[in-house]
């Protein structure tokens, strides 16, 4: 039997397939013995070659199953998916080793070893993440501060908005324009004026008190809602002829872009204030998220700007000649297909928008991230940071990816290219 | 008749290159005119320049009565009245063809929706497309878009049609389905400029032909004898090597 050990070929197929699982079978016994029984089967080797047995052999193992058109299915699949080189063959031993090692111990943690029963920190027995301290608290961690027995009102004005999100794809077409116009103008009133309270009997609730992550929402919906249409004039406005228009968007956006947003909500909140005239009163939480919004929108702007010089020439010279004048023009055609190009540039701006809300923890002000930070310095509750902050982690993960799947959705919808 | 378009004397620069020198165009109501010349001779500029897509610097344009310059109030109203087709088509990508057709009528015209879409039907009838009317543009073929860019401009019922060089972006089996749509449009008295180096439309469909070379109208003349006795020799040239 003529054995080509550099080059494996199709006709010693079984006998190249045996010694190649044999030897990863036994790179991967080393890396299980090591991870799970503490016992290094290759240490009678020197050092740095023991630690990198596994992928030694590994490596030499996926060399000589790499058959091409072995006429076995599997096979084929993995050698075109994990073992397409000996480079990739590596890459894929890394990847799979890594989370051999690492895997566990997190489910571990998080899953295995982790207490959910419980209502104080001493009843924290395993050596797991201890999430009983995000069930005791996971009412301040939705509601801040804002009393018990009015937290109905967050929930109302949030069920509201499903509600109404929702009928938009039930609702036929004649009516969505109408629940849009809504949503955009008279529910952020409604749901203001329920969550503040001080009329209809409800009792004042002054916004010290909101907080967690229905905070962050509020926050967030404002700020969304009031930056993008900023973000669009500011956009037109760099592009304008007109002087006056074109240099005050541009101070406008390099003033806001280079400034760091920490000290934009600092100066909204400490400085602010100094210039009103005496006897004028603005709430702190409204200076925030108009700071905010002045802050995202420049960004929007600048992506908007990209979405417009994206488009041809002759989008603008088709436009003037059926007779549009500057807004029919842009509002008709150039804003529908400059937005639709750049919805992955006003996801990301959205993104960072609701992952920048936590910051505003430095006027005071303790949406999610801040509750944790409050809840973990207290004295029954030491040492819980860690399970804060991931869950805090999970809660923003889920959130931004909704907002990206939704985006990604759009595009596919809105893609009118065949 | 008065002229629908007069040009007199009329200069302008690209920063410090003269492109058009000295022109001087009357055009009648109904008339057909074909502009011809090599390329960077200003032809597009021209007819740009008589819907203010260019803005020329000297000299006078008048269109339909209306003096055209910075001060012109209503430009809108004036590019309303004269339709453009272009070369690269530039229908809107993000709306049907129909919707393409019925935009700026709705718009513009203030026509309601039902009367606007009847017009814009009419006009893709007429240009052979009511089957594809549902269609984006990305969907159809470049013969079958630039029909609809010409039924587009129709659909505001111009009093003027200016071709941009409506077949140069077309593959040659598609170029002919275009030029049967002006043709058409030309029999039925719409007053029409047109670039281009189809010269067998020209000669089927022009009442008059200009060329054009290096920013000047170099000759002007009745399609006959532009094509049997041209006088200057620059022209002799360019159709010696055209036809």
């Amino acid at each position: 039997m003529n054995l080509n050990i550099l080059k494996p070929n199709k006709e010693n197929l079984s006998t190249y397939l045996m010694l190649g699982i044999g030897l990863l079978s036994v790179g991967f016994i080393d890396i299980f013995s090591n991870t799970f029984f503490n016992f290094n089967i290759t240490k009678i080797f020197p050092g740095i070659i023991s630690y990198l047995s596994p992928l030694l052999l590994g490596a030499f193992g996926l060399h000589f199953i790499r058959i091409e058109y072995s006429g076995n299915k599997t096979l084929d699949t993995i050698n075109k998916n994990l073992n397409s080189s000996n480079f990739n063959a590596i890459l894929s031993l890394i990847v799979i080793f890594i989370l051999i090692k690492y895997l566990p111990p997190l489910l571990n943690w998080a899953f295995f070893d982790a207490n959910f029963l419980g209502n104080s920190k001493e009843e924290c027995t395993g050596d797991g993440a201890c999430w009983v301290f995000v069930k005791v608290w996971f009412n301040r961690f939705m509601y801040g501060m804002y009393p018990d027995a009015e937290q109905w009102r967050i929930n109302f004005s949030f069920l509201l908005l499903i509600g109404s999100i929702g009928s938009i794809f039930i609702l036929p077409l004649k009516f969505k324009k109408y629940i849009i116009l809504f949503l955009l103008f008279i529910f952020p009133i409604i749901a203001l004026n329920i969550i503040s309270g001080g009329m209809f009997g409800l009792k004042w609730i002054e916004t010290g008190a909101w907080g967690g992550l229905s905070l962050t929402f509020i926050v967030s919906a404002f700020a969304l809602i009031f930056c993008f249409p900023i973000g669009v004039f500011l956009a037109l406005g760099r592009r304008s002829d007109l002087p006056a228009i074109k240099y005050s968007s541009i101070g406008f956006i390099e003033l806001w872009r280079g400034v760091p947003l920490i000290t934009v909500l600092f100066m909204s909140a400490v400085m602010f204030p100094m210039f009103l005239p005496d006897g004028t009163y603005m709430d702190k939480l409204m200076r925030v998220i108009i700071a905010i919004t002045l802050f995202e929108a420049a960004y929007m702007a600048e992506v908007v700007r990209g979405g417009l010089q994206a488009l041809p020439r002759g989008q603008y010279d088709a436009a003037k000649s059926l007779g549009m004048g500057y807004w029919r023009m842009h509002f008709l055609i150039i804003l529908p297909q400059a937005l639709k190009l750049v919805i992955p540039g006003i996801a990301n701006t959205f993104l960072a928008l609701v992952k920048d809300t936590p910051l505003i923890f430095v006027v005071g002000l303790l949406e999610l991230a801040g509750m944790i930070g409050l809840a973990k310095t207290n004295p029954d509750w030491l040492g819980m940071a860690t399970e804060g902050y991931v869950f805090a982690a999970f809660v923003f993960w889920i959130i931004c990816f909704a907002m990206s799947r939704y985006s990604q959705n759009l595009e596919r919808k809105l893609s009118t290219d065949r | 008749m008065s002229n629908i378009i007069e040009l007199k004397n009329v200069n302008k620069w690209f920063d410090k290159f003269q492109v058009l020198k000295e022109i001087n165009l009357e055009v009648k109501p109904k008339e057909k005119i074909v502009v011809c010349g090599p390329s960077g001779s200003g032809k597009s500029t021209l007819i740009r320049c008589i819907n203010r897509l260019e803005e020329h610097q000297e000299g006078s344009i008048v269109v339909d009565g209306n003096e055209i310059s910075e001060n012109t109030k209503n430009i809108e109203k004036i590019r309303a009245e004269v339709g453009m087709v272009f070369q690269q088509f530039n229908l809107f990508p993000h709306l049907s063809i129909l919707d393409n057709c019925s935009l700026a009528p709705i718009w513009v015209k203030k026509l309601p929706k039902k009367k606007a879409e009847e017009l814009a039907m009419e006009n893709l009838k007429r240009v052979q497309i009511e089957d594809q009317v549902l269609k984006f543009p990305g969907q159809l073929s470049g013969g079958q878009q630039q029909r609809a860019a010409i039924a587009r401009a129709l659909c505001m019922e111009p009093k003027i049609m200016l071709f941009d060089e409506p077949t140069s972006a077309l593959d040659p089996e598609m170029i002919k389905e275009v030029l049967d749509v002006m043709v058409d449009l030309a029999k039925g008295g719409m007053t029409m400029i047109v670039v281009t180096h189809e010269m067998g439309f020209a000669k089927e469909v022009a009442d008059n032909m200009i060329f054009m070379d290096e920013g000047r109208i170099v000759e002007r003349a009745k399609t006959n004898d532009f094509f049997e006795n041209p006088k200057s020799d620059r022209t002799k040239l360019f159709l010696s090597q055209i036809l």
